[in-house]
């Protein structure tokens, strides 16, 4: 590895090292002095950024590992091949951050094992989610392995793995479908909190299939991220197909955002919630709606249709940020709408250094290992060996 | 063995939520909340907004004293909530036409309790007392209870880094349990009797009779009877319930019921995905390998399409130089014969 000459001075590291600075002092404060000594917290807002953000987002934007491996490996689009690693690299970090995140907000963490092994909870969503999530984060930890188990020489073991590929990507998807839709299904025990134009029987279904939508536009974006700055580390084979596997993604994005859209409308002719759109809520809505949803299916459809590469790249910017914003929407906009505004709640900026911190780990991470290990190439012993 | 355990877990969690939830045994029945359960029955038009109960919960729960004593009314000023030094307040509500009204508010021990519905790991219990018990032993601080409580009850200590609980109204039910008190504290300190301690069934009667002996005074309905599947704290009031900051738009239905059917949805993704999935994958795959199998039989035809052409051809060829061979030969042999003839014929004549 051509590491001799590594700079450590760069613009990049510089602030990652600011953001790794203040995320410290913030980690010092909340386990020293407990959650409201750095959260904007309170009886009323039990949840902040830390869930809206951390978790909701988190996990939604991992989703690229099932919808890529699923895609690969189940679905026939086996010539993209080279776009498994990255993708489930991505996924595991999300969901290995998430779990890190989640550390932050809940008050012992220490015993986030025990809904599993000291006190079950199953009439609870959440444990169902805690569930998925454990066995999911095994799962993907697996089907991540064959890339460490290459770098480290380990054949046997990478090639046994190999062998459970279709097995594991169907788990994968299984888990990905429970956990997904159970974050939206969170909210269904309190149709009194969550204004009726994001209250649904049909969250559930939203949030899997906009969890979709995330996970295409994570790979396009995240792709393209690493393309400015890991390129030398990727194989002519992935760079020769990176181009229209952007395209494939794009149109399968625009079609799942079309199929979102129509379903979210359905969600409000089901709840005959139409007088609400002419409300101060129903113009955010309709900004999510029209802005979030509408809006990337049409740019996601032309550039895969004209063959346009930056605006598929900006699109899957905005479809990501749509995703951000109808999380944030249905668990801090929505949420706790009856209450006056004095009692609701604003992040503070010690959540949001929290925040940034764990993202900054994660990228710092899937750095570290993308530089090392065969994510953006095939190793050379096991080329071709599919 | 991943899959095993995984399916394990996920029988525990049918399991769970067959036998977890009387409610959820069968499609159509209704928990009527256990027979024997006490509640307390608030009487809004008797209430005068003292205090005491305030003051009388602090003591019997070992709470933090608050800055300002439970004497100084002034706190009625500003809408509280309870809080972790709190598990009860009381907030005046200035009402035209009736002055100020008070409401006391604290956990209202629901029948089928939000809380223990949405609990990971079962910390909160409907006890067959009548009252929602916590358990902070095995409390993991998620605080989805707090997210969950349609009455905004539950409250937390965000202030301890080390053991942060919830905090919420027992219901006085350990005291009572164990022998030290035989009422709530709340009750016994109410001067007014606007509190009374009971059975929910009884507490039921006394306050219809109430209604029906002062219809005037009262608003023709229990608070609670029926909100969110019905609570063991019930409210009688003199003005409408939204007017005194409770919610009246909850629904009768039990939060569990909320959730029910997209748990169950969940079971059906286990059965039904790996069967979808694996067959999806079974016809791209077999799509794929027709269409491997279709390209090989093609290249093969052609490779022996153009043998076949190349043999016939080179056959051809042969015949070819085969036969330009044999016509040579003739050729040459009659060409050889003629001159034989002729070479002949030249002797016979010098001969002859």
């Amino acid at each position: 590895m051509n590491t001799t000459e590594y700079k450590w001075i760069t613009p990049f590291n510089i602030i990652a090292g600011i953001i790794l600075a203040f995320g410290v002092v913030a980690t010092v404060m909340r386990f020293g002095f407990g959650l409201s000594a750095v959260t904007n917290l309170d009886d009323n807002n039990p949840w902040g950024i830390w869930i809206s953000f951390d978790l909701l987002c988190g996990v939604a934007l991992a989703a690229g590992g099932y919808v890529t491996t699923s895609a690969i490996y189940l679905f026939g689009y086996k010539k993209y091949q080279a776009a498994v690693r990255p993708a489930l690299l991505t996924a595991f970090l999300g969901y290995a951050f998430v779990v890190v995140a989640l550390h932050f907000d809940v008050g012992r963490p220490w015993r986030l094992p025990y809904p599993l092994f000291v006190s079950q909870g199953p009439t609870s969503v959440l444990f169902e989610i805690g569930l998925c999530v454990f066995l999911y984060l095994t799962v993907l930890f697996i089907e991540f392995t064959p890339a460490a188990f290459e770098w480290l020489g380990m054949k046997k073991a990478r090639n046994i793995v190999h062998k459970a590929t279709i097995a594991l990507t169907i788990m994968g998807v299984v888990l990905s479908t429970m956990h997904q839709s159970s974050l939206g299904a969170l909210y269904l025990i309190v149709p009194s909190k969550v204004h009726p134009l994001w209250y649904s029987d049909y969250l559930p279904v939203f949030f899997f299939v906009s969890s979709t939508v995330a996970g295409l536009s994570m790979v396009i974006f995240e792709g393209s991220i690493s393309h400015k700055f890991i390129h030398e580390k990727m194989s002519d084979e992935y760079l020769g197909i990176h181009d229209t596997f952007v395209f494939s993604f794009a149109r399968a994005a625009s079609f799942v955002l079309l199929a979102y859209f129509v379903i979210k409308v359905i969600g409000v002719a089901a709840d005959n919630n139409w007088h609400y759109l002419a409300t101060g809520y129903g113009s955010w809505f309709l900004v999510e709606m029209l802005g979030f949803v509408l809006l990337p299916c049409m740019l996601y459809g032309i550039a895969a249709r004209e063959k346009n590469m930056a605006l598929a790249k900006w699109t899957s910017l905005l479809a990501v940020l749509g995703i951000v914003v109808n999380r944030f929407n249905v668990s801090l906009v929505a949420f706790n709408y009856k209450l006056d505004s004095a009692d609701r709640y604003f992040p503070s900026f010690w959540e949001i250094v929290v925040s940034v911190f764990v993202v900054t780990l994660l990228i710092l991470t899937f750095r570290w290992i993308s530089r090392r290990m065969a994510i953006f190439s095939e190793h050379p012993d096991f080329q071709g060996d599919h | 063995m991943l899959r095993r355990t995984f399916l394990g877990l996920l029988g525990a969690t049918a399991a769970g939520l067959a036998a977890g939830k009387p409610a959820a045994a069968a499609a159509n029945t209704h928990f009527g909340g256990y027979p024997d359960a006490k509640g307390v029955l608030f009487d809004g038009t008797r209430c005068i907004g003292c205090r005491k109960c305030e003051g009388k919960c602090n003591e019997v729960n070992e709470l933090k004293a608050p800055e300002k004593p439970f004497d100084d009314l002034t706190v009625l000023d500003e809408k509280r909530r309870t809080n972790q030094y709190a598990y009860t307040v009381v907030n005046k509500y200035e009402v035209e036409g009736a002055g100020s009204v008070f409401r006391k508010i604290q956990c209202n021990h629901c029948m089928e309790p939000a809380c223990a519905s949405a609990c990971f790991v079962s910390a909160f219990k409907k006890e067959p007392s009548g009252a929602v018990s916590y358990n902070e032993s095995v409390c993991v601080g998620c605080r989805y209870c707090m997210v969950a409580c349609p009455f905004y009850v539950p409250a937390y200590s965000y202030d301890d880094p080390i053991t942060p609980k919830v905090i919420k109204c027992t219901l006085c039910d350990p005291l009572i349990a164990s022998g030290k008190r035989t009422i709530p504290g709340c009750v016994e300190a109410c001067p007014k009797e606007a509190l009374v301690y009971g059975k929910r069934d009884e507490l039921l009667k006394i306050a219809n009779e109430r209604i029906h002996r002062n219809p005037d005074r009262y608003v023709d309905h229990i608070y609670g009877e029926t909100e969110m599947g019905g609570t063991n704290w019930l409210y009688l009031s003199g003005v409408p319930f939204d007017e005194i900051g409770l919610d009246t738009h909850l629904g009768t239905t039990p939060a569990p019921k909320f959730t029910k059917g997209a748990l169950g949805a969940v079971a059906m993704v286990v059965g039904i995905w790996p069967v979808l999935l694996g067959g999806i994958y079974g016809v791209t795959k077999v799509t794929r390998n027709e269409a491997t199998k279709a390209r090989m039989d093609a290249v093969a035809d052609a490779i022996a399409t153009t043998k076949a052409e190349d043999a016939a051809t080179l056959k051809s060829a042969m015949d070819k130089a085969a036969a330009d061979k044999a016509a040579t030969v003739e050729r040459e042999v009659k060409k050889a014969l003629a001159e034989a003839a002729k070479a002949q014929e030249a002797a016979e004549g010098e001969e002859g």
